[in-house]
Parts: structure tokens; C-alpha cells; sequence
């Protein structure tokens, strides 16, 4: 939890502690302090409205309806933690003991506790009152039997959680007795769960207690509570409205203080889970220093796609982290160029930044980011998404990247409705030729299919044909084949690479397993820590000793052979990638680089032309003729 | 076997199981609450002839388990039982008494619904990406508050200012469909508010789906995403509780019933529990049981055809 949301959600907890504590103090004290002056009976000042001698005014038989709310703590507060903790103990020995008596019985408590449920609560309170007669007792043990089938299934989750883990069945083995194995194993790990559970339960109770009391089947006279405050009060609605106030805000106040200090202890509780919230928030970090504007491959007459500066930034536990750093690239119409790196290097990152679909949060910055004629940087909303309809993008896993609520049909076919406004017949007929273009069998069937009806293969065909029906002219593919078998991968990729030269689009695609890159691609980026290390034309891939960056040579010669298992290319390269959140200054690669030097620690190495026709990122750049140092 | 069969036949227990245990309490009601409740029905001041007459015209003088089998038998012909004091059918009653609730509590579901899954993706679709933290802390300050007040306290609250300040709703009976504005907000109001923190946790988990980011990836107007893409994929989620709510919100509707005098089955329910009329109360509440229930199964039934792949799989 971040120093920000800390000061948020403090604050919260203190003010429900303090509430809940006031409530206690009140429950013990007003009705030693004010308990006989909140039963006498003024009969010249009935039915009072507030002034300064009776704040809250007066009931019908001229008692201070201040006074009688603040004495009412003690009734109200005393049965709602009373029921709640009658049917916490109660919620526990019901769920909590099948855990140790094993399966069958179990499930029968289950099922038990299912029907249980399943009962209407206040109903089954108020026919409770009744058949053991109105009043004080009945309201609280309808309560406990009303509450007690929710702490039962939370503490059968709980337990049947416990019941399953390898050291109960140890201590079954052990031959420890079933009571020790309650008390010792059992109860110990639902305790704090339970307890945040009684804490905002008795909100609950005390709510459900004042509406009993509110129909006069709970406490009855002379005895009072909120519930029946409120019931006398709405009674003389119309001679003094003003009456309810007192027991209302009590009431409400009550419900809330104990809510809110049961979600605060549950939040503490989730700890790490919560803990995700924004950093602190500095200015945003720029596209750094860098090589100007001019720094990358010099523009051509037919560059498609120019990224200069290319930075990406999230909000972490400790500030901002910053997967990608001053990337720069650029891609000719038509052209293939892949991006390879280990996971965590940044690509999908940028990828999903060019394409502008950062998730939400991030900050992207780049001092170049243009895409045919249009500068990505200065468009917004509805022109930004117009000029990205030229871009097409192919996500990794198919399953979750399809929509599994919408036919696959409609999802393909709401491109042209909503880029090009084709009538929904036509875009019907579009979206069944995009996937038989893709090669998908029957198409006119499958169209109408949900995602979980198709088989790997077919989906990631199907992400294919919709990122092609809005005819774009640059096509990003994240990782497209890592979810598939590698003999589906490889009909993927030619099917990528097939489409794209029929219709001429450029393509932009990410693997880690560099050899299908070297067999798809023009050029490959090669990616390391958030930075473009080396950019090579495929030639020079087919030939590593002409590769020029210690990295890229590393990860080419951990290519296994073509037959052998390709799931682990990285494995012959010792020591991790650096931490996104806190790099080293310097190069990225550094600490795992046998030929690093002090200025390789001290300065980060700029992107500058190599003689293999590509560009490298090194201060020691590999050949084959010279080794410079 | 079939999940389906399974399943429908794993739920349709349960409910029989739990009407039958609700029968049981019910008929337990009129024969065991506090002494003689014919007696206390008609008044201490009742002949004793005509008491035992009563007692005699409703059968409870015979031996207990004939009683029971009597009042099964009874019931599946749909007879409910008899007032005790005006000795009428409950099943009339009931008859004239039933639309006004269900419209009351259905109304006040709908609208709940739609409010709280609406609210909930507004705010998470404002949120997310650890966005905005003040508005976060707002929402889920103002909801938990909300959530807190008891539906028959915001009723009396909604009667006092309407009644006594701005008297722009009726604040009592059923008319025109502007007396149905209060009760409605008073049953809908904590219900809205809790479903709709529900509602805000579903919509940020679909918001990470990577289909939204799909659908982002087709340009479509951010609209389209939130509403075609992300709202049905958050709405089983949100459903799961909000069907509970339903039965929730018939119950409730007892209190809010008597707070704007509804001429529904809630406030005959109250009036014969101050009355003492066991044979009123006997009746409605299994009628309330049967509704609930009913409308538990129901819901389950809808979530199970929303979501086919995991409600069947799930035990119990
Ligand atoms: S700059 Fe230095 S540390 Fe980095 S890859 Fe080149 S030689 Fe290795």
C-alpha cells in the first residue's frame, strides 16, 4: 500500500474506530448517567418540537428524546452484538466441524446450510417472534437464527479450505484427536475472517433488530430501543416529525461505523491484494534525453509507421516503472519487421503503445509517433481513432482476446458498421468472406459460433481475419502463435505473412523464439530491457557471426536446432533482466555481459548504424573482422 | 447424468425442502403461539361458546397430526387458511393484496438493477488504472453510507420531508404512478447502493479482459466498448447478487408497505400480527416463502443459462 492510500484509508478506520468506540462508551455510560431522567414523564411539554431544554424534543408522554436515544445505545448496541456473536459461535461449530469429521458429512451440512440460506431472513424472524411470542428474547434469537447460515458457509469455505491442506491430513496421520485438531489447525484459520465478518455483521444486526422492533415484534414496552423509538416517533409523524431524527441518525451512524471498521479490517486483511493502488504521482516521465528527433533510421518517402522516443510508464508500489524506454523504430509500407525478446523486454509494451492501447493508467510519451500522414501525438478521441483505423492488431491468446458473450460473426462484422457505416446485412457477408479468407472451414456456420465453440487454431485465424477486414495497411501482432502447438504456430505465420501480401500491409510481430521471426521477416528489433538493442536485417540472423550485439549473439546461439524443443532458447544465458521499477544506469545488459566495461555501467549506449546494414545499441559492438574495445 | 437434469432436480429439492420446513413452522404458528390464538384473536371479552365454535369450524381441536395432514392436503388446493377473526378465505385476501406488491418490489428491483450496473460501470470505466482516487473514495464513502440506511427508515424519513415540507409525492396508498415514486426509492435505494460497488468490482475486472482491449484495438467510439463489450461480460457477476436482492426486496417490502400505508400483502401481514389474526399471518407468510423461493430458483435458473460453462460444474 502506497504512502497516499495509507493516509486515505487511515483516516477511514479512525473515524469508524472512534464511532464504534463512542457507541460502546454511550451503551455503558448513558444509562447510568441519564437513565432516570429518560423516563420521566413532563405532562406539560408533550410532544415538543427541539428547543434549547430538550434538543430532540419530547414524546408523547413529555420524555427528552435526546436523552431517550442516547440511553437506547445500550438495549440496541447489547442485542445486535449479542445475536451476532450467538450465531458467529453457532455459524462456526455448523460450518467449521465437518472439516474434521470428513467428505460425507461435509457435503450433508452443506446441503443443510444451502436450504438454510435460502430462507427469506426478516420472514423467517418475524414467524419466529410470533410462534414464541413478541419480545426481547424472540428478536434475538430469530436474529441468531437468521445469521447464523452465513457465518456457517463462510466458515465451510473457510475450513473445507483448511480440511483439504496437507497438515490436517498429517495430523490425522498423527493420530491427533479431532478436538485438538478443531481447536489447534481448524479454528485458528477462519478466525480472522470471521472476526471482520462479526464486525460488519453487527451493522447488519442491529439494522435488522431495529426493523423487528420498528414492526413491534422485537423489544416491547417499557423497554426501548432505536427500533422502537422509531415506531413511536413515526406513530406522532404529523404532530412532530422531528421526533425520528434522534433514533434515525443513531441508527444509521451505527449501521455505517460498524460497516466501515469491518471493510477497513477486511482491507488490512486482504493486505497485499489491496495494496496495488497509484504511486506517488511525480510529473510523468518524458521520452527522455535521447538522439532528437533525427536520432533513428532516416525517414524514406514510403515510411509507414515513425516511433522516436518511445516511452512508457505505469504506476508502481514505489513510484513510476518504466517497461520501455526511448524506443525508436520505423517501418516501410509493405515491410515485415519483427520484434524479438525474452518476456518482460518491453515489446508487447511498446506494441500495445504504437497500436494506442496502453491499459488504462499508463503513460506513453513519445517525441515521434507518426503513422502515414497523421502525428498520433496530436490527434485525440474520435480523430485518433480514425486514423488508427489503418491499424490492424492480432493479439496473443485467442481465447481471451475474443469477446465470449458475442457471436464470432459480430465481432468481425462490427468493424465495417462502425468504421465504414456498411448496412449489417453487408457487414454480415463481409465478416463470413474474411474468414473463409482466412482459410476457416464452413465460415458461414462458424460466424454465428461463440469463441469457445472454435478450436485454438480457428480463433487465432479468426483474430487474424479481424484485424484484416478494416483494411488496414499496417498490421500489429503480438505474439500471435505463443498460445498454439508449433505445427499450428507455423500455419499461422504463413497465413500472416500470406494475407499480408495480398493485401500489402506492413506488419509489426513479436516472438520470443527468434528463429520464426528470421523466417517471416525482413528485419528484426531485438529488445532488452525496455530498449531497442539491435536492429538486424534478416541476412545477418542467418549468419551470427555477423550479428553485432552481445545479447542478440546470445540469444541465437541458444536456438536449439530445429527438431528439438524450442520452449526454453534462453537457457544457456546466466543471470536475470534488470527491474523494470529500478534499473542500473548504464546499458540494460551489463550485468549479464561478458565483455562489459566501466562506461558500459556509466552510460547507456545510443542506437547508431552498424556495418550488417542495421543499427546496435553497444559500446563494444561483436564482428567478425575487428573486435573494437 | 444430464447436469442439466442434475441441477434443475438439485435446486427444485431444495426449494421443496425449504417449503415444506416453512409449512411446518407456519402451521406451527396457529397451533402453538402463546396459548389459545383463537382467544387472542377474538378478544377477551369473546363468549367462550363462540371461541370454541371458532375452534371447532377450524379444525384444531383434532389430534395434531390429522391437523397436519388437513392442512397439506388444504394447501395443495390452494385453500391458505381462514382469517380468524372475520373468518374469511386468506386466499381472497391474497388475491387482491398480491399485484401491488410484487409491482412495488419488482419495480424497485428494476430499477435498482439498472442503476446500480449503470453507476458501477461509470465509475469503474472513471476509475481505472488506479485513476481518480478521490472520486473512488467518494463512491465508495457516499454507497457505504447509503447502503446503511434501512429501507423502512429512508421510507419515514422520504414520508417527514415529503409529508410536512414539499408534498410533491403522495406519501401514502397506491394511485397514480407518481405514488409509486417514494416507496420505489425507498425500497431501491441501499440495495443500489451496495449492488453497485458489486457492480464497479465486475466492471473493472471486465475493463482488464483483453476482449475490451480488443475492442479498443476496432476504434470503435469508447461507448460502443463499455456498453457492447464490457456491460454483458460484468452483468452475471452483478446478477448473482442482485437475483438475491430480489427476494431481499419482497421481504423489505413488508416494513416499507406499512410505512406508505401499500395496500399490499405487507401491511395485511402487519396488521394481523398486531391484531393477533394467526390465520392471516399463517397464510401470507407462506406466500412470502413461496415468492421468495420461487424467485431464488428462478434467478438461478437465468444465471445458469447466462453462464453455462460454470454454474453447472459448481456442487451443492
Ligand atoms: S554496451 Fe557493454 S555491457 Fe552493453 S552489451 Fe555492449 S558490451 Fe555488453
Amino acid at each position: 500500500m502506497t504512502a497516499r492510500a495509507r493516509l486515505f484509508r487511515a483516516p477511514m478506520t479512525i473515524a469508524s474506530l472512534v464511532l464504534v468506540c463512542l457507541f460502546g462508551i454511550l451503551a455503558v455510560v448513558a444509562p447510568i448517567l441519564w437513565g432516570e431522567e429518560a423516563l420521566t414523564a413532563r405532562p406539560t411539554e408533550l410532544l415538543q418540537g427541539p428547543s434549547a431544554e430538550h434538543l430532540l424534543g419530547t414524546d408523547n408522554l413529555g420524555r427528552d428524546l435526546l436523552l431517550r436515544t442516547l440511553v437506547a445505545t445500550r438495549l440496541s448496541l447489547g442485542l445486535a452484538v449479542l445475536a451476532t456473536l450467538l450465531a458467529a459461535v453457532a455459524g462456526v461449530l455448523v460450518g467449521g466441524l465437518p472439516a474434521v469429521l470428513g467428505g460425507r458429512v461435509q457435503r450433508t451440512f452443506g446441503a443443510v446450510i444451502n436450504t438454510w440460506l435460502a430462507f427469506p431472513v426478516l420472514l423467517l424472524a418475524m414467524l419466529v417472534a410470533i410462534l414464541l411470542g413478541a419480545g426481547t428474547t424472540t428478536a434475538v434469537l430469530a436474529l441468531v437464527l437468521t445469521m447464523t447460515p452465513s457465518f456457517a458457509r463462510l466458515a465451510q469455505t473457510l475450513a473445507s479450505r483448511v480440511g483439504g491442506s496437507e497438515y490436517l491430513a498429517a495430523a490425522r496421520m498423527l493420530g491427533v484427536s479431532r478436538r485438538r485438531q478443531f481447536t489447534r489447525y481448524v479454528l485458528p484459520n477462519i478466525a480472522e475472517p470471521v472476526i471482520v465478518n462479526v464486525t460488519i455483521s453487527i451493522g447488519g444486526g442491529l439494522l435488522a433488530l431495529s426493523s423487528l422492533s420498528f414492526l413491534g415484534v422485537g423489544v416491547q414496552p417499557p423497554d426501548y430501543d432505536w427500533g422502537r423509538l422509531l415506531k413511536d416517533g413515526f406513530a406522532q409523524v404529523y404532530n412532530s416529525p422531528t421526533a425520528v431524527i434522534g433514533p434515525a441518525v443513531a441508527v444509521v451512524l451505527a449501521g455505517v461505523a460498524f460497516g466501515a471498521l469491518g471493510e477497513s479490517l477486511a482491507g488490512h486483511l486482504r493486505g497485499q491484494d489491496h495494496g496495488h493502488t497509484g504511486g506517488r504521482r511525480g510529473p510523468a516521465p518524458g521520452p527522455g534525453p535521447g538522439s532528437g528527433p533525427d536520432g533513428g533510421q532516416p525517414s524514406t518517402p514510403d515510411t509507414l509507421l515513425e516511433v522516436d522516443g518511445l516511452s512508457v510508464a505505469f504506476p508502481g508500489e514505489h513510484g513510476w516503472v518504466r517497461p520501455v524506454r526511448d524506443v525508436s523504430l520505423t517501418i516501410r509500407a509493405g515491410e515485415i519487421v519483427g520484434v524479438a525478446g525474452e518476456s518482460g523486454s518491453g515489446k508487447s509494451v511498446t506494441m500495445m503503445a504504437i497500436a494506442q492501447l496502453s491499459a488504462p493508467g499508463a503513460e506513453v510519451a513519445a517525441r515521434t509517433l507518426r503513422f502515414g500522414d497523421e502525428d498520433l501525438t496530436l490527434l485525440r478521441g474520435r480523430a485518433l481513432r480514425g486514423a488508427l483505423t489503418g491499424v490492424g492488431v492480432v493479439f496473443q491468446d485467442s481465447l481471451t482476446a475474443l469477446n465470449p458473450a458475442m457471436r464470432v460473426g459480430a465481432q468481425l462484422a462490427e468493424v465495417p458498421r462502425t468504421q465504414r457505416g456498411v448496412a449489417r446485412r453487408q457487414a454480415n457477408r463481409d465478416a463470413v468472406a474474411a474468414l473463409d479468407a482466412v482459410a476457416i472451414p464452413d465460415p458461414a456456420r462458424r460466424a454465428g459460433q461463440f469463441p469457445h465453440e472454435l478450436s485454438g487454431g480457428m480463433r487465432q485465424r479468426a483474430l487474424i481475419a479481424m484485424s484484416q477486414i478494416g483494411r488496414p495497411s499496417l498490421i500489429i501482432a503480438d505474439e500471435p502463435t505463443t498460445a498454439l502447438d508449433v505445427t499450428v504456430a507455423r500455419r499461422v505465420m504463413r497465413l500472416l505473412r500470406r494475407e499480408c501480401d495480398r493485401t500489402g500491409a506492413a506488419v509489426l510481430v513479436s516472438s520470443h523464439d527468434i528463429a520464426v521471426l528470421g523466417e517471416l521477416c525482413q528485419r528484426v528489433l531485438v529488445m532488452y530491457a525496455g530498449r531497442v538493442v539491435e536492429d538486424v536485417p534478416v541476412d545477418a540472423l542467418r549468419d551470427p557471426a555477423r550479428l553485432a550485439h552481445p545479447y542478440t549473439r546470445a540469444l541465437v546461439a541458444a536456438l536449439p536446432d530445429l527438431d528439438s524443443d524450442r520452449d526454453a532458447p534462453l537457457a544457456t544465458i546466466p543471470g536475470e533482466p534488470p527491474d523494470p521499477a529500478d534499473p542500473a544506469p548504464g546499458c540494460g545488459f551489463a550485468a549479464r555481459c561478458a565483455l562489459a566495461t566501466d562506461r558500459c555501467r556509466a552510460e547507456v549506449p545510443e542506437l547508431t548504424g552498424h556495418r550488417h546494414g542495421g543499427r546496435v545499441a553497444c559500446w563494444h559492438p561483436q564482428d567478425r573482422e575487428v573486435v573494437r574495445s | 447424468m444430464n447436469p442439466w437434469v442434475s441441477f434443475l432436480l438439485r435446486r427444485t429439492t431444495r426449494v421443496v425442502v425449504a417449503m415444506l420446513v416453512i409449512v411446518t413452522i407456519a402451521f406451527g404458528v396457529l397451533r402453538l403461539a402463546g396459548g389459545d390464538p383463537v382467544r387472542a384473536a377474538l378478544g377477551p371479552t369473546a363468549p367462550a361458546s363462540v371461541v370454541d365454535e371458532r375452534r371447532a369450524q377450524l379444525g384444531l381441536d383434532d389430534p395434531v397430526l390429522e391437523q397436519y395432514v388437513n392442512y397439506l392436503g388444504d394447501l395443495l388446493h390452494g385453500d391458505l387458511g381462514t382469517s380468524l377473526v372475520t373468518g374469511r378465505s386468506v386466499s381472497d385476501l391474497v388475491g387482491n393484496r398480491l399485484m401491488p406488491t410484487l409491482e412495488l418490489a419488482g419495480l424497485a428491483f428494476v430499477v435498482a438493477l439498472v442503476f446500480a450496473v449503470l453507476i458501477g460501470l461509470c465509475v469503474a470505466v472513471f476509475t481505472q488504472g488506479h485513476r481518480r482516487r478521490g472520486l473512488e473514495l467518494a463512491f465508495t464513502g457516499v454507497s457505504g453510507f447509503l447502503a446503511a440506511i434501512p429501507e423502512y427508515l429512508l421510507g419515514v424519513l422520504l414520508v417527514i420531508g415529503f409529508a410536512i415540507t414539499v408534498a410533491v409525492f403522495p406519501v401514502a396508498g397506491q394511485g397514480g404512478p407518481d405514488s409509486y415514486v417514494l416507496p420505489v426509492i425507498a425500497l431501491a435505494v441501499s440495495a443500489t447502493a451496495g449492488l453497485s460497488r458489486i457492480a464497479r468490482i465486475e466492471a473493472l475486472n471486465t475493463l482488464r479482459d483483453d476482449y475490451v482491449r480488443t475492442a479498443r484495438a476496432k476504434r470503435i467510439p469508447p461507448w460502443r466498448v463499455y456498453l457492447r463489450h464490457a456491460l454483458p461480460n460484468m452483468l452475471t457477476g452483478t446478477l448473482t447478487i442482485g437475483g438475491t436482492l430480489l427476494a431481499t426486496m419482497i421481504t423489505s417490502s413488508v416494513l416499507v408497505e406499512q410505512v406508505f400505508n401499500w395496500p399490499g400483502m405487507g401491511t395485511a401481514f402487519v396488521q394481523a400480527i398486531v391484531t393477533k389474526d394467526y390465520g392471516i399471518v399463517q397464510g401470507l407468510a407462506l406466500v412470502y416463502a413461496a415468492i421468495v423461493l420461487v424467485v431464488n430458483l428462478l434467478v438461478d435458473l437465468v444465471l445458469a443459462l447466462l453462464d453455462r460453462r460454470t454454474t453447472l460444474l459448481e456442487t451443492g
